[in-house]
């Protein structure tokens, strides 16, 4: 299956992606042909598998006390932020 | 010469007091320095720290502590988080981040005594089969610096393969360890999803991703990923069994092993690399193994499988790096939206974007069940095969790669070509299967590779398949000219 610009788009609006007219004819091209070569399941019988998400079989999501484990580190870990203000991160202005 | 030393005779000369820590360290910075313009393998040096962390394991040397890696240097894949030490994980998006914790298995290591020489050069966000994506330019391979040293993990690779140090980290998420290890020629290991925890390393497909390691030899090999294994009860997918001690077990004799040969592996095979691998399975015919004649009929499905299951949970992975908690911030954004699509548009390189494109497509509406779920059944068939495989095999024995190493830039033009370096390693990141590459030697002067799949939970048995072969072989010692 052949993407059309439209469609490459639309996927990089969903994915929050800025892509320039430049760029674009590269991604309309190169994603056509991973769709059209990931399009060689289609034809692998199937019916009735079910679907694997996770490799390991049995593995079960553990649980956990509801406890405090880490102290308050919102210092260190807003260090890396490009704005920050009393504690807050900014962003552009939402709502006028 | 200290970098021609193995781990073991690094720490026996340790455990002597014939040299220290500090020595070790400053010779290993000493050809970082000096080598590492060439190969561009290490794009963090923290020479200050890694002093430090030296005379701290000197001190417990003093005091009677032994162990196999106190005072041993390594690189960490730029992958995994440490604490005060820019991560950047080969992408602008991360150019500036310093890491605010250490990665379990960055902690673990630290523990056990390994120094910390640097960080290493990677494809951005670990997407790429040649370290050509990097956000800090390629990596070269040091037997020959017009080739890419493959990828991922391609500095980890060229860093232990020009003996920068005796052993470093990477990850494995299609075959990041295994074909860069085949490409420059040492031994690496992708242990069983779960083994290794994953907690502190950038994610990329969290169903596959999985932490190894690169040494010279299985046997170095064996005594890094006994310190970094283990159950971590930050990582939810971490598993629950006790490490086994994986160095008690190289010397086991290989008799009556069962050793399964694919034949879907060795169809279209080169007729050199399969000449490799059967001189390889010649030696271990020679060791007393078997071989069996196994099938996986559904393999030839599986980069197709990867390249719809990846790029999904790559998607959604990724969406955390929207400019504003941590990462790059395009300039004046106009609003939230514009914020968040420029960011994202500069700070992630052609490739991750594709990545994060294809993924969006397949999970999004109207095509989640023609992809990614149709690509979900298609990996338990895949599993399914491991498992009847093993069902008659001990672990199964092809090759790494289908060529040894690439020209820089050959490749880059064409994504399907690309991936498709990837056909032979997949198949263990899908079904979560430990394995491993060790060199078997050489198609025109540049190292191939041998692997070795195991199933869940047979680190043991690949490290000792691989320990023999070496105590058989010599292909491991082989290093490039001008390096060792």
């Amino acid at each position: 299956m052949t993407l059309k610009r439209q469609d490459v788009e639309k996927i990089a609006h969903l994915a929050r992606l800025s892509i320039s007219d430049t760029e674009m004819p590269a991604y309309v091209s190169s994603l056509s042909r991973i769709v059209e070569f990931v399009d060689a399941l289609s034809r692998a019988p199937t019916e009735g598998v079910e679907p694997m998400a996770h490799p390991l079989d049995g593995q079960r999501q553990r649980l956990r006390p509801d406890a405090v484990t880490e102290a308050d580190h919102h210092d260190k870990y807003q260090r890396n932020a490009p704005s920050v203000q009393a504690g807050l991160y900014l962003v552009p202005r939402v709502i006028e | 010469m200290l970098h021609t030393l193995s781990i073991g005779e690094l720490a026996a000369k340790l455990a002597g007091r014939e040299i220290s820590s500090v020595e070790i360290t400053r010779h290993f910075l000493a050809r970082i320095e000096r080598l590492n313009g060439r190969l561009n393998a290490v794009i963090t040096l923290t020479a200050e720290q890694a002093l430090a962390a030296a005379a701290q394991a000197d001190r417990r040397l003093a005091a009677g502590e032994r162990g196999k890696l106190l005072g041993i240097p390594l690189i960490h894949k730029d992958i995994f988080c440490t604490d005060g030490v820019r991560t950047s994980c080969g992408s602008r998006m991360l150019d500036n981040f310093v890491a605010p914790y250490d990665a379990t298995v960055v902690e673990r290591l630290k523990a056990a005594g390994a120094v910390m020489l640097g960080k290493a050069n990677m494809d951005e966000f670990a997407m790429g089969s040649s370290n050509e994506t990097s956000y800090y330019g390629p990596v070269k391979n040091p037997w020959d610096e017009t080739k890419v040293p493959g990828g991922s993990s391609g500095g980890s690779a060229a860093a232990v393969a020009a003996r920068l140090a005796p052993f470093s980290t990477g990850t494995d998420t299609g075959g990041s360890i295994r074909q860069p290890a085949a490409l420059t020629g040492v031994t690496g290991i992708k242990p069983t999803y779960g083994r290794v925890s994953r907690y502190g390393m950038i994610a990329f497909a969290s169903s596959l991703d999985q932490a190894g390691v690169f040494a010279v030899s299985a046997a170095d090999a064996a005594a890094a990923l006994e310190a970094m294994s283990g159950f971590d009860p930050r990582d939810s997918t971490s598993v629950d069994t006790p490490v086994p001690d994986y160095s008690a077990g190289l010397d086991a004799p290989l008799k009556g092993l069962k050793i399964g040969l694919l034949r879907e592996f060795f169809e279209g095979l080169e007729a050199r690399n399969q000449a490799l691998i059967e001189a390889a399975l010649a030696v271990y015919t020679g060791l007393g193994a078997e071989t069996v004649e196994v099938s996986l009929p559904h393999l030839p499905l599986s980069v197709p499988t990867y390249y719809v299951v990846a790029p999904a949970e790559c998607s959604s992975n990724l969406s955390r790096f929207d400019g504003v908690r941590f990462g790059y911030r395009c300039d004046s954004p106009r609003d939230l939206t514009d914020l968040y699509e420029r960011s994202r548009g500069e700070g992630f390189g052609a490739e991750v974007k594709r990545r994060i494109m294809t993924g969006t497509y397949v999970l999004s509406a109207g095509y989640f069940d023609a992809y990614y779920l149709k690509a979900q059944k298609v990996r338990r068939l895949i599993t399914d095969d491991f498992k009847a495989a093993f069902a008659r095999a001990d672990l199964v024995l092809c090759p790494t790669t289908p060529t040894p190493a690439f020209g820089i830039g050959a490749k880059v033009d064409d994504p399907v070509t690309m991936y498709l370096n990837d056909i032979y390693t997949i198949g263990a990141n899908l079904a979560g299967l430990p394995a491993m590459s060790l060199p078997c030697g050489f198609i025109d002067g540049l190292p191939m590779g041998l692997q070795l799949i195991g199933p869940h939970f047979a680190e043991q048995r690949l490290l000792n398949a691989a320990h023999q072969y070496q105590q058989a072989t010599d292909w491991h010692r082989h290093g490039p000219h001008g390096f060792v």
